[in-house]
């Protein structure tokens, strides 16, 4: 009864748990069905450090990456936290065309 | 016209040997002859559930390396004489018996029986191979938790990579005043996930315990909540449509409720 009410009132870390055990497990089905492995995700993890770090410095412990199910398709999700703009990378690409 | 079951579920402990022991007895009731074979060699359980653990002369590798006819290893349950149990060894293990020979001995029985359940090993390796080899269909048995979900979607890929796409689904153990509390996952979120067809949805019941502790499968007792589940269950196989339990626990307000019809 108490939880129903602190529910009313907006406390998000207390939605049941059954709620908590669907969402969790939507997630991890996700990664299950598409059979790819953690080898895999890291190396595309590294190549977007790769791509992405010429052009802006990120924080690469707090990246994250993950397998997402959108409507009926699956799409890869990546937050990547930057840090800072390399400008002068952005100014002598604009210079080269 | 003869049916090849198997009842699967990767992970162990939800419920495959119970849920074959009363599917057996129930069919066996409506006059089905039956068989039941335990697949789960070096594991065996199932002669235990049915109370028929000391009367097991051969088993299911004597039959698969020919060393006997499988008539002569079936044992028949003591209170249906319709019912029958191919136990397996206890001292084997699961690379002992094949699927092609598995499916040999299922076309065998095939013209002496209605029903032919295989009761199948936990995990994904030869022993599941195995079982599922000769099904006709698959149920999976799974519990409203977050590991046995996982490892039924997990169950049913490698089913449908077995071209076993018949697949029906038995949710035991449920726990209907945690499901009420929002605190267990509920059959709408697992038909989401999952997404094949339920054909029962079993309480948590004491009396599954204590039928088990007897060897009398707990489809027997009439009081229990989970027998009659388990009985709706196998009309559902023979085709009947049945609504499911209500599993709510019925407090004095609903009582009152139900006598003054309102």
């Amino acid at each position: 009864m108490l939880k129903a009410v602190m529910r009313l009132f907006g406390h998000e870390e207390d939605k049941p748990s059954g709620r908590v055990a669907k969402d969790r497990l939507r997630v991890v089905l996700i990664h299950d069905r598409a059979n790819i492995s953690p080898e895999v995700i890291n190396h595309i993890k590294d190549d977007i450090i790769k791509v992405i770090s010429s052009y802006m410095d990120i924080n690469q412990h707090d990246m994250e990456i993950s397998l997402s199910d959108d409507e009926n398709s699956v799409a890869l999700l990546a937050n990547i936290p930057v840090k800072r703009i390399r400008s002068q990378v952005m100014s002598s690409r604009n210079t080269d065309r | 016209m003869s049916e090849v079951i198997v009842i699967t579920s990767g992970k162990g402990g939800v419920g495959k040997t119970t849920t074959t022991a009363n599917l057996g007895v129930g069919l066996a009731k409506r006059g089905y002859k039956v068989v039941l074979i335990d697949t789960d060699t070096g594991l065996r359980n199932l002669d235990l559930l049915l109370g028929l653990e000391n009367r097991i002369m051969y088993d299911l590798v004597d039959v698969a390396t020919g060393k006997v006819p499988y008539r002569k290893a079936l044992v028949r349950h003591k209170k249906h004489d319709n019912l029958f149990l191919l136990p397996t060894s206890q001292i084997r293990d699961k690379s002992a018996v094949d699927g092609d020979q598995l499916v040999d001995i299922c076309n065998q029985m095939r013209s002496e029986f209605d029903y032919i359940l295989i009761d199948c090993p936990a995990g994904i390796e030869q022993g599941f191979k195995t079982a599922v080899a000769a099904a006709d269909y698959a149920i999976v048995v799974t519990m409203p938790e977050i590991s046995a979900v996982r490892d039924a979607d997990k169950i049913i890929g490698e089913l449908n990579r077995a071209d076993k796409t018949h697949i029906k689904l038995v949710v035991n153990r449920i726990r209907s005043h945690m499901v009420e509390a929002g605190d267990m996952l509920d059959m709408s979120d697992i038909d989401d996930i999952l997404a094949i067809e339920c054909i029962g949805q079993v309480p948590d019941d004491e009396m599954v315990v204590t039928s088990t502790n007897r060897g009398e499968p707990v489809i027997s007792n009439k009081k229990s909540l989970a027998g009659q589940a388990y009985s709706n269950i196998v009309g559902r196989i023979c085709g009947e449509q049945i609504p499911f339990l209500d599993l709510k626990k019925k407090n004095l307000f609903d009582k009152l409720k139900q006598m003054l019809h309102v």
